[in-house]
């Protein structure tokens, strides 16, 4: 069951993800996107979902029952190669419907003091 | 570059999703969950058959969005996942994109997404911002 006390808890990452051009060229490649100079709109799920579930691993989140219910992307800048991003993730809100609990967890995107990417993630626990 | 109008609908896109294209997007995403890749596990936990990943579609839905204005334009994009998109073995499953002009203001499209597959709307309420240059 997950733990009603860290609604609102932001957990730091302590991991620098290195952006690598193959990354952005494996990703773009997936969509069929050209231009690989910078990285897709959606890139940066695959950094946020491994670092989210590393920071919330101990939250009492199932992620073996998780659906993923919506998703939103703010980007302030694209990502690029080279970037140094670090995660860092909030649970905003988790409620229990129909037996299922729904959890938001945001999770930013930093590239030193600048903000790069915030998204949000819905996430449906299956009772 | 062309000019947009609130209220335009913009052209159709068809993706094929197949199940190579599952693994490909497992790899680059990093998300291995075995309900996109393994028929026996998906059906296991009650899945008709093996479904794509819902970011997947939403990726999908993105190369739409950047083909309007360029990956650097978009600021803002989300969709809920609504129904999922089975995907049978050997078969390449069409997901057609398309999107309408909601609103123009200080040089940003919001746009209205639609995504659909086997006649079936899979993602909701499917948004994105743009910068038009």
């Amino acid at each position: 069951m997950f733990d009603p006390d860290l609604i609102g808890r932001t957990f730091n990452g302590a991991d620098v993800v290195t952006v690598s051009q193959s990354s952005i060229n494996q990703f773009a490649a997936v969509v069929g996107e050209k231009n690989t100079e910078i990285a897709p709109p959606t890139f940066s799920i695959s950094i946020t979902l491994d670092q989210s579930q590393k920071l919330l691993q101990d939250s009492g989140l199932d992620w073996t029952r998780v659906v993923h219910g919506d998703q939103r992307f703010e980007i302030f800048r694209p990502i690029v190669a080279g970037d140094q991003l670090i995660c860092s993730s909030t649970i905003e809100s988790a409620r229990v419907m129909a037996g299922n609990e729904i959890v938001t967890v945001r999770s930013d995107l930093h590239a030193g003091s600048d903000l790069v990417v915030s998204t949000w993630s819905t996430l449906v626990v299956r009772a | 570059m062309s000019t947009f109008t609130v209220g335009q609908e913009l052209d159709p896109h068809t993706f094929t999703i197949n199940r190579a294209l599952l693994v490909k997007y497992a790899n680059a995403s990093g998300d291995q969950n075995p309900i996109h890749q393994n028929e026996e596990f998906a059906k296991s936990v009650g899945l008709p058959d093996v479904i794509a990943h819902g970011m997947l579609t939403m990726a999908l839905a993105g190369k739409y969005v950047s083909d309007i204005a360029g990956s650097a334009a978009v600021k803002e994009f989300s969709a809920r996942f609504t129904k999922p998109i089975v995907v049978p073995a050997n078969t390449d499953v069409a997901l057609t994109v398309s999107a309408k002009i909601a609103s123009i203001e200080d040089g940003i499209a919001k746009v209205e997404i639609t995504a659909i597959c086997n006649e079936v709307k899979v993602l909701g309420m499917a948004k994105a911002s743009i910068r038009l240059a």
